[in-house]
């Protein structure tokens, strides 16, 4: 699954802690999430929707689409 | 963001102190299995109750380990617990077959030796810790 969160990231000038602060995960897993090596879940895909006011749609695309 | 910060090292704090926590039940279970497994033979000479109270005592810890273990998952992101529950799924998966095999190699006799269950545990925690190196590698 891809996903917009490293640009979503750099535009607010955050770091991988700060946004790991934001969603309540560990940095190694927004590194993951990032790096497209690891897929949310349902809950913390909505938590990160709500973070950047975004649809979860705008944040995360399907990679077989 | 120094605030934001130190909320990241109270949640690496927790992390660290509920695996520290876990080690400390751990390393209590494997000397408590000692004790009641050498016990009888080398300190009270086979005294029914203490060996009794030796075997309850392991039991016993060995439950609060398990408990430990649950709480420590829990107090982990969701990456940290799929790496966990892999290398759980990995370990039990091995140790039941692996078991199984070792068993019945005494039973077809290319074996002589009776199969021992510490030759189990050692392999699971083995194939556990393989399976833990192996998750945080990869989504590292």
């Amino acid at each position: 699954m891809k996903n917009r969160l490293k640009v979503l990231r750099a535009e607010r000038d955050w770091t991988q802690a700060q946004l790991a602060n934001e969603l309540e995960v560990s940095r190694q897993t927004v590194n993951a999430i990032e790096k497209g090596k690891f897929d949310p879940s349902l809950p913390l895909a909505f938590k990160a929707a709500r973070l950047f006011e975004l649809s979860i749609e705008e944040i995360f695309q399907d990679g077989a689409g | 963001m120094s605030k934001q910060t130190s909320v990241i090292n109270r949640r690496d704090a927790s992390t660290a102190k509920s695996a520290t926590r876990l080690m400390i039940w751990s390393l209590a279970w494997v000397l408590t299995t000692a004790l009641a497994a050498f016990g009888p033979k080398m300190i009270w000479d086979f005294h029914t109750g203490l060996t009794i109270l030796g075997v309850l005592i392991n039991v016993g810890v060995g439950f609060g380990m398990i408990f430990t273990t649950k709480r420590h998952l829990q107090g982990l992101d969701e990456m940290h617990q799929k790496i966990f529950r892999d290398a759980a799924v990995l370990s039990l998966g091995v140790g039941l077959v692996c078991a199984s095999s070792y068993e019945l190699l005494e039973d077809i006799r290319l074996i002589t030796a009776q199969p021992e269950i510490s030759h189990v545990i050692i392999l699971m925690c083995l194939t556990f810790l393989v399976g833990m190196i192996a998750g945080h590698r990869k989504y590292r």
